[in-house]
């Protein structure tokens, strides 16, 4: 079954082109097809996976090779898939999750004159999410990520008749850009460090290199790869905004699966990362900077999924962090992907539902006591809310307190780096709790808002929330059960780091400056606190439905930190001024020069056209003339 | 009698027939202003033939006569059959392949 792998690529994107070519003439079975590809590769991933566990654990690494792909001298690529733990687990997560997700969109979009074409595009991403993920190159993951970043494109830009929406997907597609070219720049050092850039060379060489300048250049680079991809500080910007999308594609592309690539590079990467332990470094104060900074912004939200985009990025901040550790984090990183991308897309996939039920108004601010009219989402979102919280025992516990552990065992236990890492992931754990119960109590919770006059005198338009159908409620009900359950039975006996240990390495256990029980403890009680925090102040007490001025923090935190205005004087406007420059200067010396020389060309034309004045005489006149100066040169020069 | 003043004979003769052709409109003039020209210089050539005691010269005025003839017979022709279609014999008229 391992060799027919190939098969998980493949029917998603026969989906996707069957779809697209068709047009209009698959409009009424469309979608179903796109469910039905998604969900044949799922089922190939399960066979795979009976197939792989029915190895032992040291012969779990199979790389399938398909063909050659590039030989061109001494570069020599050949496209191959890498089945491994690994890999496996990501193809589990994309298409079990897509799979809800597709069927969720089948009732989310059924009013969406172009359902069909947002199924090609999810197909499309499916397809391209398991190359990259399969790849057994870099190159061939290149492929698959630059695959993601276009079906993350046109699904952003996917209402693009808003030119806010086409906007928000021009936005991510530069963003995304800027951080290929240092994944371009990594494959250079690649093939110029190793003759290759397969992973069975790269990886196995890597701790061979003694040169560590090299590798940490190379996992530099392949660090602000995952940084854009994964929206993590500073290449973060792209990603609230791409809440332009349906709610869907938040859930699939922008909270479970294809954000969370930039951490499996780094996983995959591991070999290399461990022999540049600047690198891993850095990449583990990305993650915290992330990690405080989504959380920071989430606080201040009202828009439910901006609130659950600033949640994402920092959550991916805590796998970051948690890769940033070295071999002891990677198995975490991992385990906290695969529980995130369950509660948070329950939780995208609930937020889409009180959309759904609210017309479209994504404001908390109009939400208000929604769990007497919307229970399964109401359950279903709470029990995503208790898994982010790390309430023990639902899934976020087991993933976020092994990452908190880890945090306080950074640098082997030494100097300065458990204590900061450690501090800010029990810090972003309390601030974690307070925004997303903030979010929860204010959907959920409180009084009903959405009938009230607004303060202005006008009126909030008349609402009739109701619970969505049954396609929706019910990838709901499975990805709740996944948030609530998966941690814990993942986590029994250390099953899934055991599982892991073919790609991460086996690793010594690091004790932690502060003793476990100690750290546990504290991490509830500050999420009992953050949480409670929250329901005082917005279920308890009335909410406003205008935003109060709030604090200077609050009101940095509704703008992104400054983000976009960093971004934009720091980057665009240099950018912007050097091209204008440039075009200036083509505009006036090097279309002048040409300009210029054609102008005297013209002009000289001009003057000789006088001369065919069309009179025989004057033709005549030039002849004796002309004639007269030869006469003139024979005799008097020539001799 | 001296060589020369043939030749000087044959350029005021030259200068006469060009003169003519600038200055005049009337094709018809124009025309025998170019006559004039072949026919001065017929006398340049014969004087030449003369003076180098060679009958070279004398070979090609009797060639320049008979262009010269086809050449009125061809010439006249296009003039009267502009005279006829346009009723103007001036050569700032014939203007049709000026733009």
């Amino acid at each position: 079954m391992i060799d027919a792998a190939w098969l998980l690529i493949a029917i998603p994107l026969l989906g996707a082109a069957v779809l697209l070519l068709a047009g209009r003439r698959s409009n009424a079975w469309g979608h179903w097809l796109g469910v039905a590809t998604s969900g044949a590769s799922f089922v190939v991933a399960a066979l795979v996976l009976v197939a792989l566990l029915g190895r032992d654990a040291s012969d779990r690494v199979v790389d399938v090779n398909l063909f050659d792909w590039i030989d061109a001298g001494p570069l020599t690529v050949e496209a191959g898939l890498r089945i491994d733990p690994l890999s496996l687990t990501f193809v589990l997560l994309v298409t079990f999750v897509g799979t809800l997700i597709h069927v969720y969109s089948v009732a989310y979009m059924e009013h969406d004159a172009d359902r069909r074409r947002f199924f090609a595009y999810l197909n499309l991403f499916v397809a391209a999410m398991l190359l990259l993920v399969l790849a057994d190159s870099y190159l061939l993951l290149f492929v698959g990520w630059e695959g993601v970043g276009l079906a993350s494109y046109l699904l952003i830009g996917f209402w693009n008749h808003v030119p806010a929406n086409a906007t928000a997907a021009k936005k991510a597609f530069i963003v995304n850009r800027v951080a290929d070219v240092g994944m371009i720049v990594a494959l250079m050092l690649m093939f110029n460090t190793f003759g290759a850039l397969d992973f069975s060379t790269v990886l196995t060489e890597a701790p061979g290199i003694s040169d560590e300048g090299t590798l940490t250049a190379i996992a530099l680079m392949l660090l602000v790869a995952a940084c854009g991809k994964s929206a993590q500080f500073p290449l973060q910007s792209w990603l609230g905004d791409a809440m332009a999308g349906p709610t869907p594609v938040s859930a699939l592309i922008h909270a479970a699966t294809m954000v969370t690539a930039g951490v499996y590079l780094v996983v995959r990467s591991g070999p290399i990362f461990t022999g540049a332990p600047d690198a891993l470094l850095v990449t583990a104060i990305i993650g915290a900077i992330t990690l405080l900074f989504g959380a920071i912004v989430g606080c201040a939200k009202d828009d439910i999924k901006k609130a659950l985009a600033a949640s994402t990025m920092s959550q991916i901040g805590y796998m970051m962090l948690a890769a940033g550790l070295g071999p002891i984090g990677y198995a975490f990183a991992i385990f906290h992907l695969i529980t995130h991308g369950f509660f948070k897309a329950g939780m995208f996939l609930g937020a889409g539902s009180v959309m759904h039920g609210m017309d479209d108004d994504v404001n908390m601010r109009h939400y208000g006591a929604l769990s007497k009219f919307m229970k399964i989402t109401w359950v279903t979102f709470g029990l995503g809310w208790l898994a982010i919280l790390g309430i023990p025992p639902f899934s976020g516990f087991w993933s976020k307190d092994k990452i908190i552990e880890s945090a306080f065992a950074a640098g082997e236990g030494h100097g300065w780096q458990p204590w900061v890492f450690g501090m800010v992931a029990l810090v972003g754990a309390g601030i974690t709790a307070f925004y997303m119960s903030r979010l929860f109590f204010m959907t959920f919770y409180g009084d009903k808002r959405w009938t009230k006059d607004l303060s202005d005198g006008s009126e909030l338009p008349v609402r009739h929330p109701h619970e969505s159908p049954a396609l929706m409620t019910w990838p709901m009900i499975i990805l709740a059960v996944g948030s609530a359950g998966l941690g814990g039975v993942l986590a029994i006996g250390g099953g899934f780091t055991t599982w892991l240990e073919p790609v991460t390495g086996h690793v010594a256990h690091h004790d932690p400056v502060l003793p476990i029980p100690v750290i546990v403890v504290t991490t509830i009680v500050l999420v009992l606190i953050g949480a409670f925090l929250a329901w005082r102040q917005y279920a308890a007490s009335a909410v406003p439905l205008t935003p109060p001025h709030g604090t200077p923090l609050t009101r940095a935190a509704r703008v992104d930190l400054y983000q976009d205005a960093v971004n934009e004087n720091l980057f665009m406007r240099p950018g912007q001024y050097l091209t204008r420059s440039l075009v200036y200067l083509d505009k006036r010396v090097v279309d002048g020069a040409f300009m210029g020389l054609a102008g005297m060309l013209a002009l000289i034309g001009a003057g000789v056209k006088r001369m065919q004045n069309g009179f025989v005489r004057s033709y005549a006149a030039m002849m004796l003339a002309g004639f007269l100066v030869l006469v003139v040169v024979v005799l008097f020069v020539w001799n | 009698m001296e060589l020369t003043n043939y030749l000087v004979l044959s350029a005021i003769l030259f200068s006469i027939g060009a003169a003519t052709v600038l200055l005049r409109r009337n094709a018809i003039i124009v025309f025998m202003g170019i006559e004039l020209m072949l026919n001065a210089s017929n006398l340049a050539f014969v004087t030449f033939a003369r003076m180098h005691g060679d009958l070279t010269g004398q070979v090609i005025a009797f060639f320049v006569m008979v262009v010269a003839a086809a050449e009125v017979v061809v010439g006249l022709a296009i003039i009267v059959s502009i005279f006829r279609t346009r009723r103007s014999a001036s050569v700032d008229d014939a203007n049709l392949l000026k733009n």
